[in-house]
């Protein structure tokens, strides 16, 4: 306890020297997300500046092993750190999928060279990876993908089309699930990784209904992958699948705290200056769930370092979570009236209100379904028959 | 601290979760008293047995002889009473006059601490006035009489009031209605003069009284704390108070969870068990949902308030909130989804029904709770 209160005292201090002011107003937008890549900008010299810092300290990645360009910070540490971080409201320094899904699939099933190569890239942000798992005919029945990769000696030659890949023409490289045997269903599956420059690879960004385009589609045409690009075994790609969705849904629930399942009745009246009383009490109720809400995302991440957690369990998080961030957004609407209703003006940021609002209705889809997850809670949690 | 129970308080759930299970099971205590008609609605053996594990005095300081243990502790027990729905005097005993009387003097903790501790005396504590909880509204009047004071007033929903060898009253000493001072509690004895009770039986078999305080003379000794000073106590009773409440809550709602998970496992229906049925697996899902997260904040509101944090007063409104909507939920469902069967007296689920009801009136209900987040949040 004491080693962690030093701990505590050695962050605050490393915080309040390295942390810029303007790095720690909430995030605005998707600028003020720092994503790291070949191509990344910095906003400013605060948010480069932050990063820089974070990054020589192992702290865009603070759980990972320090060979693999992390700190090393055991779970009790990496909270205290969450803590400090979250008590002083600082952004992340640099945001990927390669730190919440790729990072931790690569942990557990990836090989020595494989976890020093690719880790270090995520961890210095060089590289911005996007996942492919998703087809335009394998959405909640994910194993049902048809993308295939023939086997042509020492690589395969992959083609297909998946689907919602997130932000998919701004990636550097994808991980990607491809059918190595077709007579196979679960087990006919590869995890593959590739560079989004092979020939071969193109990506055609998808209008939504929030007006913006954060999913693409991506169309694979002869693409030639190498053998040793591959995660675990062939043909067993569907358990780091598996495994790895875990970390997303885990991601999508916002367990980890911040805005997702913030309380906001005391914002929405400073924002709005009244309340209507009945919408005062929903907010109320609301509140009531977020906070409660905020002490299960500590109880399930502390829980989940020991091992005390049930396996299943970021179904039931990432399932309450996004449904808890729908509402949310909902009364966003109704506190801001028809100024929140402004698709492109000044004082909206663009409409950032109503467009904020529509991307969250797809918090309940990606990842696995609410309804696949009360699945998978019936089935692997509460053990009903025949789910 | 992690949100889950150290070494010690795993020991101490195992050991509380077998002794109730197997003594303070439903047909062992709820039942048998209810179908005997006692006319405490719980049994005193059960209560000498408490004592016996130390039960009794776990939230009691150890100089006062008890285990000097925290709000996490006393909640491990009140969860394993909800789960078992037995009839206790242990919520009003042992966590809110226990509370009270850590404050009192030594002559009040001589006179009553040590037959808390063995279990041969039950306390009661009296702050409604009306059918809804509202403490911050306290008519009951204590005027100075001599040494001493006198009270006047009219209390209600004073759960083992009968049967209480004192009862812990919070009273007006000065100020007007809605005053933050001027309230102080007093230790007022069963037999006092001028004290009258009126025993009703509640719907979940618990007894609770209408209380008057006719004049009823009391010395100097009798108080807790300090003259016009008690609301501070008292807030630190209803904090310990709600959220023991809200432990014994999320056991209500885990006992009758499990209860119906169990059933959608054997009762078959259209040549199938029902809990095949998806539109089933999806309500039951949501459920435990629920319930988890009401057992989470619960947890934090407990360590907060061992911690003595200032977010303590907001999370144990968001507990006893939460767990209200989760264990109602809980019921609710649990009866429906036994369907018919769930309708008898014969089925415990029912029972599980009728104790959530009592518990969500008692110390606030969810909407009292939200009010009170919303007001400490700032809106």
């Amino acid at each position: 306890m004491a080693e962690l209160e030093t701990f505590r005292a050695e962050t605050r201090e490393w915080l309040e020297a390295n942390c810029p002011e303007e790095m720690r107003q909430p995030v605005r937008d998707e600028e003020d997300v720092y994503w790291g890549g070949r191509n990344a900008k910095f906003k400013n010299d605060a948010q480069k500046s932050w990063f820089e810092a974070c990054m020589a300290k192992g702290y865009t990645v603070p759980a990972w092993p320090k060979a693999y360009g992390g700190a090393g910070l055991d779970a009790g540490a990496a909270k205290v750190l969450r803590q400090e971080m979250s008590r002083i409201n600082a952004r992340p320094p640099l945001s990927s999928f390669g730190i919440w899904m790729l990072g931790p699939a690569l942990l557990k099933f990836g090989i020595e060279e494989q976890k020093v190569h690719y880790l270090g890239e995520i961890a210095r942000g060089e590289i911005r990876w996007c996942q492919g798992y998703s087809e335009p005919g394998s959405g909640s029945d994910l194993v049902s993908m048809q993308t295939f990769g023939e086997d042509k000696g020492d690589h395969w030659v992959v083609n297909g089309q998946k689907v919602w890949t997130s932000y998919a023409d701004e990636a550097d490289w994808i991980f990607c699930l491809v059918r190595t045997d077709k007579a196979n269903k679960y087990q006919g599956i590869t995890f593959m990784l590739f560079d989004m420059t092979t020939p071969g690879v193109s990506t055609k960004p998808i209008l939504l209904i929030s007006g913006n385009s954060p999913f693409c589609e991506t169309f694979f045409d002869d693409v030639k992958v190498p053998k040793d690009q591959l995660v675990g075994e062939l043909n067993r790609g569907w358990d780091v699948a598996k495994y790895l969705l875990g970390h997303e849904r885990e991601m999508i629930s916002g367990a980890g705290g911040g805005d997702r399942t913030s309380a906001i009745g005391a914002a929405m009246l400073r924002h709005s200056g009244e309340l209507d009383p009945m919408l005062r009490a929903e907010l109320a109720m609301f509140d009531v769930d977020a906070l409660a809400y905020g002490a299960m995302g500590e109880k399930f991440l502390d829980e989940i370092k020991v091992g005390k957690a049930h396996p299943a369990q970021p179904n039931m998080m990432k399932y309450v979570g996004t449904e808890l961030n729908k509402r949310r957004h909902e009364l966003m609407m109704s506190a801001g009236g028809s100024r929140s209703l402004e698709w492109d003006s000044e004082e909206t940021s663009g409409g950032k209100p109503s467009r904020g609002w529509l991307r969250t209705k797809a918090n309940s889809i990606e990842g696995g379904t609410s309804e696949v997850m009360l699945n998978v809670i019936s089935k692997r949690i509460l053990d009903l028959p025949g789910a | 601290m992690p949100l889950y129970y150290d070494d010690d308080q795993t020991m101490l759930a195992d050991s509380a979760s077998q002794f109730m299970a197997e003594e303070g099971a439903i047909k062992k205590q709820l039942r048998h008293y209810r179908d005997g008609d006692c006319p405490d609605g719980f049994g005193h053996a059960l209560w000498k047995q408490f004592g016996e594990m130390g039960f009794t005095g776990i939230m009691v300081s150890e100089a006062d002889g008890g285990l000097g243990m925290g709000h996490v502790e006393a909640g491990i027990v009140m969860e394993e009473i909800g789960r078992n729905l037995t009839p206790s005097p242990f919520l009003t005993s042992s966590v809110l006059a226990a509370t009270a009387l850590g404050h009192g003097s030594d002559e009040v903790r001589g006179r009553y601490l040590p037959g808390l501790l063995t279990g041969d005396s039950v306390f009661a504590v009296a702050i409604d006035e009306g059918a809804k909880h509202r403490p911050e509204r306290i008519k009951t009047k204590a005027e100075k009489s001599g040494n001493g004071f006198k009270l006047s007033g009219k209390k209600d929903f004073v759960i083992h009031g009968a049967s209480a060898d004192m009862i812990v009253v919070a009273a007006r000493t000065s100020g007007a209605e809605g005053d933050a001072d001027g309230i102080t509690l007093f230790a007022v004895p069963k037999d006092a003069s001028g004290l009258s009770q009126d025993a009703v039986r509640l719907v979940d078999s618990s007894v609770a009284t209408h209380m008057v305080l006719d004049g009823v003379e009391l010395d100097g000794g009798a108080v807790i704390g300090e003259v016009d000073g008690g609301r501070d106590i008292l807030n630190r009773m209803l904090n310990a108070g709600r959220i023991g409440a809200a432990a014994e809550g999320a056991g209500v709602a885990r006992g009758a969870m499990d209860m119906t998970i169990d059933y959608l496992k054997q009762r078959k229906q259209f040549g199938k068990l029902i809990g095949e049925f998806q539109a089933l697996q999806h309500r039951a899902a949501h459920l435990y949902s629920e319930v988890e997260i009401a057992r989470a904040v619960v947890i934090k509101a407990q360590q907060l308030l061992d911690a003595d944090a200032p977010s303590a007063e907001l999370m144990v409104s968001v507990a006893k909130a939460k767990v209200g909507q989760a264990a109602g939920l809980a019921v609710r469902e649990g009866v429906q989804m036994h369907g018919g069967i769930g309708m008898t007296d014969e089925y415990d689920i029912g029972l599980y029904m009728k104790r959530d009801r009592a518990l969500q009136e008692f110390l606030g209900d969810v909407y009292y709770h939200a009010e009170r987040v919303a007001q400490i949040s700032g809106y």
